[in-house]
């Protein structure tokens, strides 16, 4: 286990010099200048250069490459080229807010598509299931853009039950975690269907059947563990997803996340903000998976962590 | 709604009246407001911010030696109490009031605005701004990195300083009101050093109390600011991340007072239909044109009946329409708030029967294949959209590439890439009431090369040197054949057909029922989306 833990680590570590490598190749490529981003529309030719020397970016590639490798490699991710701040701070303050709205959504679209998942295989081809699943693909297909405002206008507008976006309370996080949930509900319910049908199909749900188990500790005890596993492996991939920013329910809500801080310097060639916003949601997917493939032995032992 | 309509020579008879009729002196102090922003504030340091968010915010935490009265145009000494300009006008004087003070509480003496000169052209400071004091002595070198400042500004004594000129230049006093040249605390930017943008001191109406990335940011009144009786408010909140749909939600509910973003398009109707909210609603003009650049060194728009062709092909009623009506159309690269704009001017009419005409004449019977450069936020690619099917009616067939402003800019920087751009989104909207502001980088030789903004790559040398000429008429006396001069400078130009000017884009600004003060102050030209430091709250009543 620990020199599994180790090997996966390492090659996490592998992963994310990869991402920099990549990422710095591509910001390099773009024909936007970065300099005269910050130039502005009045700046005379020579201020250009002088942002330009200043800044670095008439060193070659690699020059540039290996002086952001090694500051990073100290902890030091540089300084927005258009805020100024330290690219950390910025991240730093806008982390807490991500956490909180990845755990809420995580939590919610577990909850609503779990329910959903279990209730439709337990009542396959019957009214219940087809009504559900029609409500999974309409959950998966709508935009979120449409759901956020949809829910802000009736439960904060209409309603007022909840604040008109912004931050800072519990009442805050539920219309940005909800709009998020409904979406991942749809994916979460099909998929534990199909995993829920095809545990019920197997021999050792009839064998505790044919020893006369009640159908509740059944499937308590029996099926879900055993279909829960493909959920655990997407649960990953979500916490890598929603930290890497999500760009609209985060506008829609005024949710002052990273994936606001994202879309501004990806718009304006901020590259130290975009190479640092790149490295944590990277960050955030290979652990993500790391967690999922740790976690999936301890439910079901056959997975062995080689 | 209510409409401030000032335009063209008209604009310069009536601030005057204006400026003393609007602020109401009287008006009482006290009670909040709330702005709201999509996006986060990114820097409150008056030597680099240079966005349209910032811009009106950082008016109001610094002042400089020279501002504009309240909703006007109109030059006005701010830190100064006296400016004078000697008679060849190379050294212009300034004495500073008795007893102003930063937020920090120090007294600000003369050496704080050398100061804030030389930081602001230091190149170690990569201020977007510095060239604009480039007709300040010593200049050249202090910006190339040698020396120890700008040799053009000394301290007399406390109270005075003295800055000379290089060459005569009719602007400086606008220049001295950019948020560029404001006056900052050497003690403060020092111990901030790069952070300074996150915690600025200045000597403005407001001092920020409370910046919270990506939610707000809140500026509170400077009890000690040298107007009495300015700021009107207590207290100034910038709600920041909220798209303009759910910030019209918010001040529809009455927690918002100004969308700072503007009225969202697709709810424009929605307010201008509803009473109540419509008159709420101030319409100005701004300091603001559209067009579309024809890349003067790139076949075929390097031939002048081509040029004038796409000027009248283009249906600019229509391309209002795609934006509510949001506009007026224009004829010529300057806006009619602008002093020096031509009213009996003409240009080229819409008539796309002339222009495939001309085309024949110029060997173009068949047309021609070309592309259309834009930025891909709407409105602007359905603009293109509409640019496309005019070019089509006169058989020009152009390919849209709707690109990434970032993008748009780079490619119209390089002279054989972008043979049309849509400015959209980008130009060109003046940093200061002048109409020289809008020559030099984008339609001036100084910006047709790689890098520059002047994206139709025209150079026409003998404007160049009238435009030179022009700037250097310095003095009252000389006001009115300096904007003679600029007029026909634009006549000219157009002549030469380098641009499809096609509007100028009017402001909407929508508040709240509780926000009161005269309207020039909701569409002030230099402070968008109003003034923050005049308007005031009925509920402080």
């Amino acid at each position: 286990m620990q020199s599994y833990l180790i090997r996966r680590l390492l090659e996490s570590a592998l992963i994310l010099l990869g991402i920099t490598l990549v990422t710095f190749i591509l910001l390099y490529l773009v024909p936007a200048d970065p300099a005269r981003q910050i130039a502005g529309r009045s700046a005379t030719v020579e201020t250009v250069q002088n942002i330009r020397d200043q800044l670095g970016l008439n060193d070659p590639f690699f020059a540039q490459y290996w002086r952001y490798l090694t500051s990073l490699l100290q902890g030091d991710m540089g300084r927005s080229y258009l805020q100024r701040a330290e690219v950390s701070e910025l991240i730093a303050s806008r982390l807490p807010a991500s956490l909180l709205l990845m755990v809420a959504a995580i939590a919610t679209e577990l909850m609503m598509g779990l329910t959903i998942g279990i209730v439709a295989a337990l009542r396959r081809n019957r009214p219940a299931d087809h009504g559900l699943m029609i409500f999974s693909f309409v959950s998966i297909s709508a935009p979120q853009f449409v759901i956020g405002i949809l829910l802000l206008y009736v439960f904060a507008v209409q309603l007022g039950w909840f604040p008109i976006g912004g931050y800072g309370s519990f009442a805050h996080v539920v219309l940005p975690a909800v709009t998020l949930g409904f979406l991942g509900a749809g994916w979460y319910s099909r998929m534990m269907r199909s995993s829920m049908i095809d545990v019920l199909g197997q021999d050792f749900v009839r064998t505790a059947q044919a020893k006369g188990l009640g159908r509740a500790r059944i499937i308590l005890r029996h099926v879900i563990p055993n279909a829960i596993l493909p959920i655990i492996a997407m649960i990953g991939i979500d916490i890598g997803l929603f930290m890497s920013g999500i760009v609209v329910v985060e506008s829609v809500f005024g949710w002052p996340g990273i994936g606001q801080l994202a879309w501004q310097a990806i718009q304006r060639v901020d590259i130290p903000v975009i190479m640092g916003v790149t490295m944590v949601s990277a960050t955030a997917i290979v652990l993500g998976n790391l967690l999922a493939d740790l976690v999936a032995p301890m439910i079901d032992p056959r997975i062995k962590t080689k | 709604m209510k409409k401030l309509l000032l335009s063209g020579a008209a604009t310069l008879a009536l601030t005057a009246q204006v400026a003393t009729a609007q602020v109401d002196e009287d008006a009482p102090t006290g009670g909040n407001m709330i702005v709201t922003y999509k996006d986060d504030v990114a820097t409150l340091d008056p030597a680099i911010g240079y966005d349209w968010q910032n811009w009106s915010m950082i008016k109001s935490l610094f002042d400089g030696l020279m501002g504009y009265s309240p909703g006007t145009t109109e030059l006005r000494n701010e830190l100064a109490s006296d400016y004078t300009i000697s008679e060849d006008g190379l050294t212009h004087s300034f004495t500073l009031k008795d007893g102003i003070k930063f937020h920090n509480g120090r007294v600000i003496t003369a050496e704080d605005v050398k100061y804030s000169l030389d930081r602001v052209t230091n190149p170690e400071t990569r201020s977007p701004g510095a060239g604009f004091f480039g007709m300040i002595e010593g200049f050249d070198t202090w910006n190339a990195g040698e020396g120890d400042g700008l040799s053009g500004v000394k301290v007399i004594d406390d109270k005075t300083v003295e800055i000379t000129l290089s060459r005569p230049d009719a602007t400086f006093g606008h220049v001295m009101a950019l948020n560029f040249a404001s006056i900052v605390p050497k003690e403060a930017v020092e111990a901030s050093g790069e952070d300074f943008g996150r915690e600025p001191v200045g000597s403005g109406a407001f001092k920020l109390a409370e910046w919270s990335p990506g939610q707000r940011v809140v500026f509170e009144r400077f009890d000690d600011y040298h107007r009495a009786g300015v700021p009107k408010l207590d207290q100034v909140t910038f709600e920041i991340g909220l798209e303009p749909t759910v910030a019209l939600l918010r001040l529809q509910q009455g927690q918002a007072d100004v969308p700072g973003d503007g009225i969202p398009p697709a709810q424009f109707l929605q307010v201008m239909n509803n009473p109540a909210q419509a008159e709420n609603v101030v319409e100005g003009g701004q300091l603001h044109t559209g067009y579309i650049t024809l890349n003067t060194q790139m076949a075929p728009f390097d031939n002048l009946a081509v040029r004038q062709a796409v000027n009248m092909a283009i249906n600019k009623d229509r391309i209002i329409k795609i934006i509510n009506g949001r506009a007026v159309p224009a004829n010529q690269p300057l806006p009619p708030t602008m002093p020096g704009y031509a009213d009996d001017y003409e240009g080229y009419a819409y008539d796309p029967e002339k222009a495939r005409e001309m085309l024949v004449e110029a060997g173009f019977a068949d047309g021609f294949e070309t592309e259309l450069y834009v930025m891909n936020v709407d409105p602007n690619p359905r603009i293109a959209q509409a640019i496309q099917q005019d070019l089509k009616e006169i058989g020009i067939t152009a390919e849209i590439r709707s690109l990434a402003q970032a993008n748009v800019i780079a490619a119209g920087g390089e002279a054989d890439q972008a043979p049309m751009i849509w400015s959209g989104g980008m130009a060109w909207i003046a940093d200061f009431p002048d109409p020289s502001n809008f020559y030099g980088p984008i339609l001036g030789c100084g910006g047709a090369v790689q890098g520059g903004w002047n994206w139709a790559w025209y150079c026409n040398k003998e404007l160049d040197a009238r435009a030179a000429e022009a700037d250097a008429m310095t003095g009252e006396e000389n006001a009115e054949a300096r904007l003679d001069a600029w007029r026909q400078i634009y006549l000219d130009v157009m002549a030469d057909a380098p641009w499809v000017p096609v509007f100028n884009e009017q402001r909407f600004t929508l508040t709240s029922d509780r926000m009161a003060g005269d309207d020039s102050l909701f569409a002030d030209p230099v402070h968008i989306p109003v003034n923050y430091d005049y308007i005031y709250s009925k509920d402080a009543e």
